[in-house]
């Protein structure tokens, strides 16, 4: 038998054994990063394009995801996302109307994840 | 939205991170069991509580929110475990996390029931080990854990009872 544990108040072990826990600093790095970005996604998602940026396709994701999840927090998670996928659709697509609409569709799909998180 | 109303809205978001960061990630730590799980249920909790923030804070009626932040990530690990389908494969490492939040004299003299309690913890139904660590690791009164488990105040109460009286059976031996 544990003699010592024995002795002990289980609240004030808990206590001890749970102790709060100070987070990484590249984890208050990452999440600051990233909540800066949706804050200045968010202030001009839509209001701030314009019509003449279609014409590069570049700048086609932010609007149609802006479009998917109307306009929140989330679409520079989604941009995000979708931008560390574009090396491997870049690779896989045979021209670029066809790297486009594949990053069109991978925009759309994060945007729905998304949105089935809420 | 105006951006008068959108700037103010991200100075309370801002001050909530900052107030419980701590908070969401020794839930997300002691929920999961590693760092790695941990870091990225604390940014997706925070995403999300980002994203819903207007309609709870509308909704709160000048309550704390903290609740509300510790229930998203008990619902996100919840779904975490439900599509891995498995329970953390990675045991809580605790050299890496005794070191920090422990005083010196907890290390020499306490370490072997310090593993104990948390294994024992680790044993518990997912509802009972959730419990403990809203009441001892972020301190919260059984209001607030009603509040972030969805259940009443007498519930949470006998949930916790319950939980300190089966860890109490493991770790001390009849």
């Amino acid at each position: 038998m544990n003699h010592e544990m024995a002795g002990m108040d289980i609240e004030q072990m808990l206590r001890r054994a749970l102790a709060p826990v100070d987070p990484p600093e590249r984890l208050k790095t990452r999440v600051e990063t990233t909540l800066q970005e949706l804050t200045d996604a968010a202030v001009d998602e839509l209001e701030g394009w314009e019509l003449s940026a279609m014409r590069d396709p570049r700048n086609w994701v932010r609007p149609v995801v802006a479009t998917a999840v109307g306009a929140s927090a989330g679409t520079a998670l989604v941009i995000l996302r979708v931008r560390q996928e574009r090396r491997r659709r870049a690779a896989q697509s045979r021209n670029p109307l066809d790297l486009a609409q594949r990053t069109l569709k991978a925009a759309a799909g994060e945007a729905r994840k998304l949105a089935r998180l809420d | 939205m105006e951006r008068s109303d959108k700037a103010r809205l991200d100075a309370a978001f801002s001050e909530l991170y900052r107030a419980h960061l701590r908070d969401v990630y020794s839930y997300a730590y002691y929920r999961v069991g590693n760092h790695h799980d941990a870091e990225d249920l604390t940014e997706q909790t925070f995403l999300q509580a980002y994203r819903h923030f207007e309609r709870a804070q509308a909704e709160s009626d000048g309550r704390p929110l903290r609740p509300w932040l510790i229930r998203i990530a008990h619902n996100l690990a919840a779904n975490l475990y439900r599509d891995r389908s498995r329970r953390p494969q990675t045991p809580i490492d605790d050299t890496t996390v005794l070191s920090a939040p422990h005083t010196t004299e907890d290390l020499v003299e306490g370490r072997d029931e310090l593993a104990r309690i948390i294994a024992g913890i680790g044993t518990l139904p997912d509802e009972r080990r959730d419990a403990l660590i809203m009441r001892f690791a972020l301190g919260m009164d059984n209001r607030e854990i009603a509040r972030a488990m969805g259940k009443t105040d007498g519930a949470t109460k006998v949930l916790l009872h319950r939980a300190i009286k089966q860890l109490e059976g493991i770790v001390t031996p009849p």
